[in-house]
């Protein structure tokens, strides 16, 4: 566990440098102690896939005033976090994502099949049939990288990224597969549009996914699409 | 019954914005806020608000505003021409505007952006805590847009304070001749030495560049908003690329992407990133940041971040006693 200075009002704790479950684990321990112990001055953590960052007010941090905030936060995490244990895995939230594949809603769904030299129903199969895990929730309100998809399905990014991909959108981008909570540039290969709204403020909770959710794709069809109840 | 005031004219990019959202940024929503914490910070103080309440933020050209009731208001930042019924005002002082007042802006003469604060703060409603404008994801503010022609807003419930420094004043519309300390002001300019906290991949530079970072002056490009800086002019390389998984990154991060054009990150930046970080500018240079327009310069001086904190902590101290001065005035 190392420690550093992201500016004078955050941190940033790097617990490793590769995309791998057990490293995740590490990062949701460490956010979930301090979830559940809040230090005084921390206003918002951001988990990431091997990191954490922790944002605090340096006028509120305990401890001796005549020491940096930066060095007494250091100090206090590295007293809490020594014992932070891994959550319990088995206890992770599945969200089943609707998907209509192909057609309008996924234009790039027969590119990616024949890169692959299989048909579009074979990439379907291989992407809903998948088991995904949200390695982080960043870059953009709402977006999950998700971890897990099949190499066999893997494609690289497309030449020149599309100016506006609609919310809802689901493409493959390199190994990364993930949904587009907003209307953004993107470069990604798209292969389906689920009618779930990924990000929207006027829920409670207004992200479908976080970090440490496991997520599955179902496919279903245009007009099951479209009646899709909003 | 609060003031009610009316958009003439929008001007280039004018939203509502206060201090930002906190705690909301595992979500991958971004803090948001004024560019210019500073200068929001002390509008709202000048008419008896609270620092953070939320204020209306104007870049480069600004708006034209109509106020239906006599309304303390003033203005604070970037000089974007600001004036009362056709007369001149100044920034920094508290400013009576009368009943059916228009307060107009022209161009940035100086600086980028200049904040309106309005007695009572606006009234919009919160959004993950907060009144800012997010323009990317079309949230917060006013109807989570930019304000245009024909908007009609309200202000919220002037505070006591607020109430007694509008008394002091004749509502046929006048300017306090009292202003808030010039060492509180932000010494602006279109060319500014920013002190910058060594970001974790600075010491991954190649030797001209590691020279060139706090000795070069870099210009902001064309290509350049609340989301980020692009600095042109000085290309910065690595010894050897690094590949990077997305990870946290803040107001002020300085990041390098593989063209060499290194993009400060501002108050609408991205939770997380993926490039390298050559440094984290200090938060009281943020200001000054925050004014620069396409074509303005800035150097980059290292600063440790204990240092950088000792700064905050004065700026902090010295806004605190011009909060006192003001509360006491009569």
């Amino acid at each position: 566990m190392r420690f550093a200075p992201l500016g004078d009002h955050a941190i940033m704790i790097s617990l490793g440098s590769s995309i791998d479950e057990a490293t995740n684990r590490r990062v949701r321990a460490v956010s979930a102690a301090l979830r559940a112990q809040p230090l005084a001055g921390v206003v918002d953590l951001v988990p990431a896939f091997a990191s954490v960052v922790v944002h605090y007010d340096p006028a509120r941090v305990a401890g001796d005033t005549r020491v940096a905030p930066y060095d007494r936060m250091v100090a206090e995490l590295e007293e809490q976090l020594e014992h932070a244990e891994a959550p319990d895995v088995s206890a992770a939230r599945v969200v089943e994502i609707p998907v209509c594949y192909g057609g309008s809603l996924g234009p790039d769904l027969e590119d990616v099949a024949k890169r692959h030299e299989m048909s579009p129903d074979d990439v379907v199969r291989i992407h809903a049939g998948g088991d995904y895990l949200v390695y982080m929730v960043g870059f953009m309100p709402g977006f999950a990288y998700l971890g897990g998809l099949s190499p066999r399905i893997a494609t690289p990014r497309r030449a020149s990224p599309r100016t506006a991909v609609p919310a809802g959108t689901v493409g493959i981008g390199g190994d990364q597969t993930g949904v587009y909570p907003l209307v953004s540039p993107g470069g990604w290969n798209l292969i389906g549009k689920t009618p779930v709204r990924i990000f929207d403020i006027h829920r409670p909770e207004p992200t479908l996914l976080a970090a440490g959710d496991r997520v599955r794709f179902r496919q279903i069809t245009l007009s099951e699409f479209s009646d899709w109840p909003s | 019954m609060n003031t009610t005031f009316r958009i003439v004219t929008g001007g280039l990019q004018t939203t509502i914005q206060d201090l930002g959202r906190v705690g909301h940024q595992s979500a991958g929503v971004p803090g948001g806020g004024a560019m210019d914490r500073a200068a929001l910070r002390i509008a709202n103080l000048l008419v008896g608000n609270d620092d953070g309440a939320a204020a209306i933020e104007a870049a480069l050209i600004g708006p034209a505003i109509t106020f239906d009731g006599a309304t303390l208001v003033a203005v604070a930042g970037g000089d974007l021409e600001p004036s009362v019924n056709g007369a001149p005002v100044p920034s920094w002082h508290p400013i009576m505007i009368p009943r059916g007042g228009t307060l107009r802006f022209g161009r940035a003469r100086f600086g980028c952006r200049a904040y309106i604060a309005i007695a009572g703060g606006i009234d919009v409603p919160m959004v993950f805590g907060s009144r800012s404008t997010y323009l990317r994801a079309e949230f917060g503010g006013f109807e989570g847009r930019a304000l245009r022609s024909g908007d009609l807003l309200q202000a919220g419930a002037p505070s006591a304070l607020s109430a007694r420094l509008a008394a002091s004043l004749p509502d046929h519309g006048a300017v306090a001749r009292w202003s808030i300390g010039g060492t509180l002001r932000p010494r602006y300019s279109d060319d500014i030495i920013v002190r910058l906290i060594p970001g974790a991949h600075a010491g991954a530079l190649n030797d001209v560049s590691r020279e060139r970072l706090f000795d070069a002056t870099f210009h902001v490009s064309s290509n350049s908003d609340r989301m980020g800086y692009r600095l042109e002019g000085v290309e910065l390389a690595l010894d050897e690329p690094i590949e990077l998984l997305s990870e946290g990154v803040v107001f002020g991060t300085v990041q390098l992407p593989p063209s060499g054009v290194p993009i400060v990150l501002m108050a609408d930046g991205q939770t997380t990133g993926g490039y390298p970080r050559i440094g984290e500018v200090a938060t009281v240079d943020l200001p000054l940041m925050a004014q620069l327009k396409p074509g303005d310069r800035v150097r980059f001086r290292p600063i440790s971040v204990q240092d950088a904190q000792k700064e905050y902590f004065n700026h902090e101290r010295e806004l605190t006693q011009a909060r006192y001065a003001i509360a006491l005035r009569r």
